[in-house]
Parts: C-alpha cells; sequence; structure tokens
C-alpha cells in the first residue's frame, strides 16, 4: 500500500508541472529539419499539396509552408481541414465539438497529400481527416507530417511519416503547442495537466 | 458555446439569439459541404429520422430529406393521406407507432397549432416543428434570416418589410420572432383583414400601403396568398389584390434604392409577385432554398447532438 501511495504522489508531482518539452530554439531547429525531410521526398513539390488539420494543425501547416518557400522558392498549395463533421466521437462527448471553416480551394485528385497536425494521440482524429478528406478527391498517395507523437497513446493503427518529436506521457496530460503572436514571444511546446490534479 | 439551449426546434419564440447565431455559424460550414464535389458528410449515420407530414408540402419536405441525406441519416417518410390516420388513429398513436421503429428524431408538418409542442411533452425522441397551422414555422425563419445575413452582412439594424397575407402565415410569425430576436426593425404590410389585429403589439409597425412599405425597408420578404386558407372574403378579389398590393419590377426600379426581395415560396405568380420581380437581380428567392439544405442540416446536426 505504501508502495502504492508513493507512486500516487509522484504522479501528482509530474502533473503539477507545466514542463517546456520543446523550447523555441530547438523547434525552429525541428521546422528546418522536417522542410528538410519533405523536400527529400517531394522534391520539387509539382504534385504536392498541403492539408493543415482545423483548428491547431492550421499554425504549423502555415509555417511549413512559408519555410518550404523560403528554402525551395515554391509556393506550395495549402489548404485548412475541418474534420468535425467525421469524427467518431458525435453524441458520445459531453459537449458537442464547435466546427471549424474548411478551406481547400484544389481538387486533391491524383496529388500527394501531406497531412499536417501538431500532436498525434489516439489517432482517431486522423482517421476522421482521411474520411474527410476523400471528398475532395482521390489523392494519388497521403502522408501525415506532426509535430509531437505522444507513445503509446494511440487507439487505432495510425503512425505519422514526419515526427518532430516522440514525447511519453500521460493520457491525462495535454501537450500544448504554442506559436508566437502578439500575445506570445516565443513558440514552445509544453506538457501539462488538468487543473482538477493539481 | 456550441450546444443549444433545447432539445426540439419547436418554435423561433423558444429560442435565443445564441442559438440562432450557432445555427448560422453550423450553416456555413454546411455550405461549404455543399459546395464539395461528394456533397456529404457521415455525421448522422446511427441516426434515423421520420418526417411525418399531416399537411401538403414540396419545399420543406424535400429540404428537410435532402438535409438529412447529406448527414447520412437514415429517412422515413410519412404523409397523412393514404395513412391510418384515415381511419381515425389518434396523432399521438401514430407517432408512438413510429418511434417503435426505434426512430430518434421527428419532423413534423401539422395542420393543428401547437400539434408538435404537445407531442414534445409526450414522447422522448428531438422534434422539428416544419410548420403547425398558421403559428410558426422555424426553419423557415431561420433560413430567410441566414440569407439576409448573408446578403447584407447582418441581420442587427436593417428593416425589414413582411408583406401579404399575415393573418394566415406561420411564416410571418416565425420571421417577426427571429428578426427581433437577431436585432432588426419588422413592419407587416397588407390589406387590414389579413392582418391580424394585435399584431402591433410584438413590437411590429404596420402599413397598409405596398409603396411606403417598400420605400422604408431594405428586405421585402413576399408571402403567397394562401388561397386554401380562405375562409369568408378577405379581399374582393385575386385581381383587386394585385392591383393594390401585387409587386413588380418596374416598382422595385423606381424605388431607385438597393432592395432585396424574397419569397418563402410557392409564388403565385402574377399574383402577389410579378414575374419580372421574382426573377430580377433584386430577388434571392433561390438562394433561400440553396441555403434551406445548409440551414436545416444545421439544425438537424445541432438537436442530435444534444440528444442525452
Amino acid at each position: 500500500m505504501a508502495a502504492k501511495g508513493k507512486n500516487v504522489s509522484l504522479r501528482n508531482q509530474i502533473a503539477m508541472q507545466k514542463r517546456l518539452i520543446v523550447p523555441h530554439a530547438l523547434l525552429q531547429i525541428m521546422l528546418q529539419r522536417l522542410c528538410h525531410q519533405l523536400i527529400e521526398t517531394h522534391g520539387d513539390f509539382s504534385n504536392t499539396v498541403l492539408i493543415g488539420l482545423q483548428p491547431r494543425g492550421k499554425f504549423l501547416a502555415q509555417r511549413l509552408q512559408k519555410q518550404l518557400l523560403e528554402i525551395t522558392g515554391k509556393n506550395i498549395p495549402l489548404g485548412f481541414l475541418d474534420t468535425t463533421f467525421y469524427r467518431d466521437d458525435f453524441r458520445r462527448r459531453e459537449s458537442p465539438l464547435a466546427a471549424n471553416a474548411t478551406s481547400i480551394n484544389f481538387i486533391i485528385e491524383n496529388q500527394k497529400v501531406v497531412l499536417i497536425d501538431d500532436v498525434l494521440f489516439t489517432g482517431r482524429s486522423v482517421r476522421a481527416a482521411l474520411d474527410a478528406m476523400i471528398a475532395f478527391g482521390r489523392p494519388a498517395g497521403v502522408e501525415l507530417l506532426i509535430l509531437i507523437d505522444r507513445l503509446y497513446q494511440r487507439d487505432l493503427p495510425i503512425e505519422a511519416n514526419y515526427v518532430g518529436q516522440q514525447v511519453n506521457s500521460l493520457a491525462s496530460q495535454k501537450v500544448l503547442v504554442e506559436w508566437q503572436n502578439e500575445n506570445t514571444a516565443e513558440d514552445n511546446i509544453w506538457l501539462i495537466s488538468k487543473t482538477d490534479e493539481v | 458555446m456550441s450546444q443549444l439551449s433545447v432539445r426540439h426546434l419547436l418554435g423561433i419564440k423558444d429560442i435565443t439569439e445564441a442559438d440562432m447565431q450557432l445555427i448560422f455559424e453550423t450553416a456555413d460550414h454546411f455550405k461549404e459541404v455543399l459546395n464539395r464535389p461528394i456533397k456529404k458528410v457521415p455525421s448522422l449515420r446511427d441516426i434515423t429520422i421520420a418526417n411525418v407530414f399531416f399537411e401538403d408540402s414540396t419545399r420543406t419536405r424535400l429540404s428537410f430529406e435532402l438535409a438529412e441525406k447529406r448527414l447520412s441519416a437514415d429517412v422515413i417518410n410519412f404523409s397523412a393521406s393514404g395513412s391510418s390516420v384515415k381511419k381515425g388513429e389518434t396523432l399521438l398513436d401514430t407517432v408512438n407507432n413510429i418511434l417503435a421503429m426505434k426512430v430518434d428524431m421527428i419532423v413534423m408538418r401539422h395542420s393543428s397549432v401547437g400539434a408538435p409542442h404537445f407531442l414534445s411533452r409526450h414522447i422522448k425522441a428531438n422534434i422539428v416543428n416544419a410548420g403547425d397551422g398558421t403559428h410558426e414555422h422555424p426553419t423557415q425563419a431561420l433560413l430567410d434570416s441566414f440569407s439576409i445575413r448573408e446578403k447584407l452582412g447582418e441581420v442587427a439594424g436593417k428593416k425589414i418589410a413582411i408583406i401579404g397575407d399575415i393573418l394566415h402565415s406561420r411564416v410571418a410569425l416565425s420571421n417577426i420572432f427571429a428578426l427581433q430576436k437577431l436585432g432588426a426593425e419588422v413592419m407587416v404590410c397588407g390589406p387590414s383583414t389579413l392582418i391580424p389585429r394585435y399584431i402591433g403589439e410584438l413590437g411590429v409597425r404596420v402599413e397598409h400601403n405596398v409603396r411606403k412599405a417598400l420605400e422604408w425597408c431594405d428586405v421585402a420578404n413576399v408571402l403567397r396568398i394562401q388561397l386554401e386558407r380562405q375562409q369568408g372574403k378577405l379581399f374582393p378579389s385575386l385581381r383587386e389584390y394585385t392591383q393594390y398590393f401585387g409587386i413588380d419590377k418596374k416598382m422595385l426600379d423606381s424605388l431607385n434604392k438597393e432592395i432585396v426581395l424574397m419569397h418563402p415560396g410557392p409564388i403565385n405568380r402574377g399574383v402577389e409577385l410579378s414575374s419580372d420581380a421574382a426573377d430580377s437581380a433584386h430577388s434571392i428567392i433561390l438562394d433561400q432554398v440553396e441555403n434551406g439544405v445548409a440551414v436545416r442540416m444545421a439544425v438537424l446536426y445541432l438537436l442530435a447532438s444534444s440528444r442525452e
């Protein structure tokens, strides 16, 4: 019993921390690496489109597209896909999810699609995205790019082709990717826990 | 907020402005879905919806059915003609028999005022009122406001004239509630026999001169003369109605201003609206029909998600 009690207190200690897992400088290197990995596979991007998953994959997708433009001089088509209407937890959640805008101004028929999201957790969002994407045509191939891969948390057999960093985490914890904007000075990735555990 | 405050859509009177804004925002997303190569989402694939129509309908019923199919729901249709209602079955028995077949939602049109309200007190399924007598037609009002919002940017502060048979119109009443909740100014216009006596108490202006109404408003929502609901002589003849209250393109052009023309359909061409007005650049009548599917998808989706 004593050992169990110790585990619980250790767990609480971890949960109470808002831990910085990827600081600004490292995140910039990570984004550069992901761009170069994409260039390695896709060459001149003549047949490739980028799709950011709403709501949070949008920011990463925009950043990658900008950096790829700087490196290759190519303006790669970028769209945003909302998966709310395709989710498998409709009517099973405590409160329904609000939908976000989908804006894909191109047909993905015979294109190589890179789906982009910030965090890969259970894999259910990605499954919904694969389903949602088909409404825009039959792609030649689909790849998945993820900034943070939360290990051992998958509900479905889904893995990413490009990974920023793998992270060990508890199911109750949350990964927060913060992007530089008017309120935030730096790009940072945090591992945080829900307040009710503290 | 991502949830409606109600479990049923019985009337606009029962919902809040926030509910309407949520429906509009969700409908925006569904409108985008309807412009995709594949116009269908799987959201309601485990839901069965019964369209129960005790009164005739073309547009509303098709629009609901399409909305349900675009959401991947299973759909059954029921119309009173040719059913056991003719054999004397009560409304509650009919609906309970339908529900026994594991139906999750009921879309109902009925000629009696309050029929969906009565039903909502006795059954568990979500109910959408598709028109109850001369009372309310909430989805029509929602799609009208959605169309005004789409055309003019917002509804708040706009002047809307509802012109025609206000007395027999459920569209008019639902529109008055919706537009007022969204912050618009509302006027009703028609012959005094077709305007309910105490309608001014709802806070609407009353006008009997169609030209003055058109000069005042940003949007004219012209209603159908409901020939099937006329009991007694409320106006001498259709010809006389057209002469005093009919709208044609010449009249619209002579106003020298931007005006949006709406009609919930079906149009009596040459009675309340001339053909050249209905087909003019002022008219957003077909946009209303297109928006109807997106708005009904939003209503069904949001009600289904608030089932428990």
